[in-house]
């Protein structure tokens, strides 16, 4: 198989279509199609109202995290998730979860460890200074994205809360408010949404603690106000939305291993050797770029994150997939 | 009762045939806008599999209508939308064999033996090509009996359909959509049994 490298020549911050001008072409492309165009849905949509609920968030980049791939639209990046709190359709988040409330917001961070506390996002931000890292994003359904999140390591706000030596995992849980989250009504995951790291895993320099994106706070369809984001695992590890994070001795119950244990494995890690049942993993498609004028590109191992391969040395990653 | 002459019928005909080009024409123009999301591509494989599922059941449905309603010339459309299930059918492959394999078709086949849910949904297309091929009229008088026997396939293939489609959403358990097309296949299939219960008794009674 050809190997479709990453070589992209970085694009200059003036090359990255800016997020207005996107938004507003995507709109009026949209509106030509659904045939919609009046005089008010021109000075106000709703495309509009969900952009301004972001606040420019400044933070220094941090050149040794900056992927050489070319980013994913935001566009792209805010309408097609996977947030099945907020309905099961890629295209449902961006839409329904608009009326979550962020601000205020608080963060529980208790269990084994000796300063639990409760932040609220304010501190949260203020806990360490802000990077911006170019990461790229697999989802274990086989395509891909690669996004300018703004945060810090995760390692951060362990060192501030001291883990006892029982800390052995770190267990993250999404809100999980029916009242703000239509998906939450339905049986498909048990909710709240959990998930779960190893502590060294967690304490990888490569994950990250994430309140923005873009150069904005997030928006709430990729997990406002505060996510971790796991950049060597599929995406569904990376919880959104956070409420709580707990350090355990046990491994914690994490979602989607829940609901499909033979599918979803709890280190899903990517790896282009070991398929999903029912699809392979040995390609992806990366939104934006791939698919009718070439072939899907070639995954690599821990998403082309090999500094991360010795957390798991002498591990069959066949079995703990 | 309805009962169009042969000029009416030319005009349902004929809008019945550009109104199952609209999905068509719609995931053309849109795909054109970049009005198909993030994932266009994707959008095209699901929406051309949704579609075949649809048509097949509107031409399931064509049988019993005309019984319910006595309407002959219903059966005179039937066919061509049988080649519209086809046509969808087609399109889906082709977004697979395109889309996920670019021509590869060694990939391709690699993928069909290996995914069970990819293997039923190839199986399906494949039962589906010799009833587009016996679909002419001189086909139909060559086979003579053996044509509705071998149209029978239909049955097997909506219920491989459906199969191929709920396997496919079984790991997120994303049911509605497999449930809604699966109830009204059901109804379709029922109202067949049904016939056939009742001439049979027929038979009997006799």
């Amino acid at each position: 198989m050809k190997n479709h490298s990453f070589r992209f020549q970085e694009p200059a911050p003036s090359e990255i279509t800016p997020q207005s001008i996107a938004t507003a072409r995507r709109q009026f492309l949209q509106q030509l199609a659904i045939g919609t165009m009046t005089a008010s849905s021109l000075s106000h949509s709703a495309w509009a109202e969900n952009v301004t609920s972001t606040k420019p968030l400044s933070a220094r980049p941090n050149m040794i995290y900056t992927a050489k791939d070319k980013p994913t639209s935001f566009t792209d990046a805010s309408t097609y998730n996977n947030f099945y709190e907020f309905g099961m359709d890629k295209s449902d988040p961006a839409i329904t979860a608009k009326a979550l409330k962020t601000h205020p917001w608080t963060v529980q961070i208790d269990g084994e460890i000796k300063k639990p506390l409760t932040l609220d996002i304010d501190s949260l931000l203020k806990l360490a200074p802000l990077e911006e890292r170019l990461y790229r994003l697999r989802c274990v359904e086989g395509w891909s994205m690669v996004i300018p999140w703004v945060g810090f390591s995760f390692s951060e706000l362990i060192r501030k809360v001291e883990p006892t030596g029982n800390a052995k995992y770190v267990e993250f849980t999404t809100l999980a408010d029916p009242k703000q989250m239509p998906g939450v009504g339905s049986r498909v995951l048990n909710w709240p949404y959990t998930e779960g790291l190893r502590i060294d895993e967690a304490n990888h320099p490569l994950t990250m603690l994430v309140m923005g994106m873009y150069g904005q706070t997030l928006t709430n369809q990729n997990g406002a106000p505060v996510r971790i984001i796991v950049p060597w695992k599929y995406g569904f590890k990376s919880a959104k939305s956070l409420v709580r994070i707990r350090f355990t001795e046990k491994p914690p119950i994490t979602a989607w291993n829940r609901s499909a244990p033979e599918e979803y494995g709890f280190y899903a890690n990517v790896n282009p050797e070991v398929d999903h049942p029912r699809w392979s993993q040995a390609t992806e498609r990366r939104i934006g770029e791939d698919g009718l004028f070439n072939k899907k590109r070639a995954t690599m191992m821990f998403n082309g994150y090999p500094e991360v391969a010795s957390l798991y040395s002498g591990m069959n990653l066949r079995k703990f997939y | 009762m309805l009962k169009p002459d042969s000029k009416q019928f030319k005009v349902i005909k004929a809008g019945l045939f550009l109104l199952a080009c609209v999905p068509f024409l719609r995931l053309f123009i849109f795909a054109y806008l970049d009005q198909l999301g993030a994932n266009p591509l994707e959008a095209i494989t699901r929406n051309t599999g949704d579609w075949t599922l649809y048509l097949l059941c509107i031409t399931l449905s064509i049988t019993p209508l005309r019984r319910i309603t006595g309407w002959t010339w219903l059966i005179a459309l039937r066919r061509m939308m049988g080649l519209f299930t086809f046509f969808y059918a087609s399109l889906h492959f082709l977004a697979f064999l395109w889309f996920d394999h670019f021509f590869d078709v060694q990939a391709m086949l690699l993928d069909v033996v290996k995914r069970p849910f990819i293997a039923m949904g190839f199986a399906t297309f494949l039962l589906l090509l010799p009833l587009a091929i016996t679909s002419t009229n001189s086909m139909m008088r060559k086979l003579g009996k053996r044509w509705k026997t071998l149209h029978q396939l239909i049955y097997l293939i909506i219920i491989m359909g459906l199969l191929h489609f709920w396997w496919m959403r079984a790991g997120k358990q994303n049911f509605a959509q497999p449930l809604l097309i699966t109830v009204i296949a059901l109804v379709l299939l029922g109202s067949r049994l049904m016939t056939w219960w009742q001439n049979r008794n027929k038979a009997v009674s006799y």
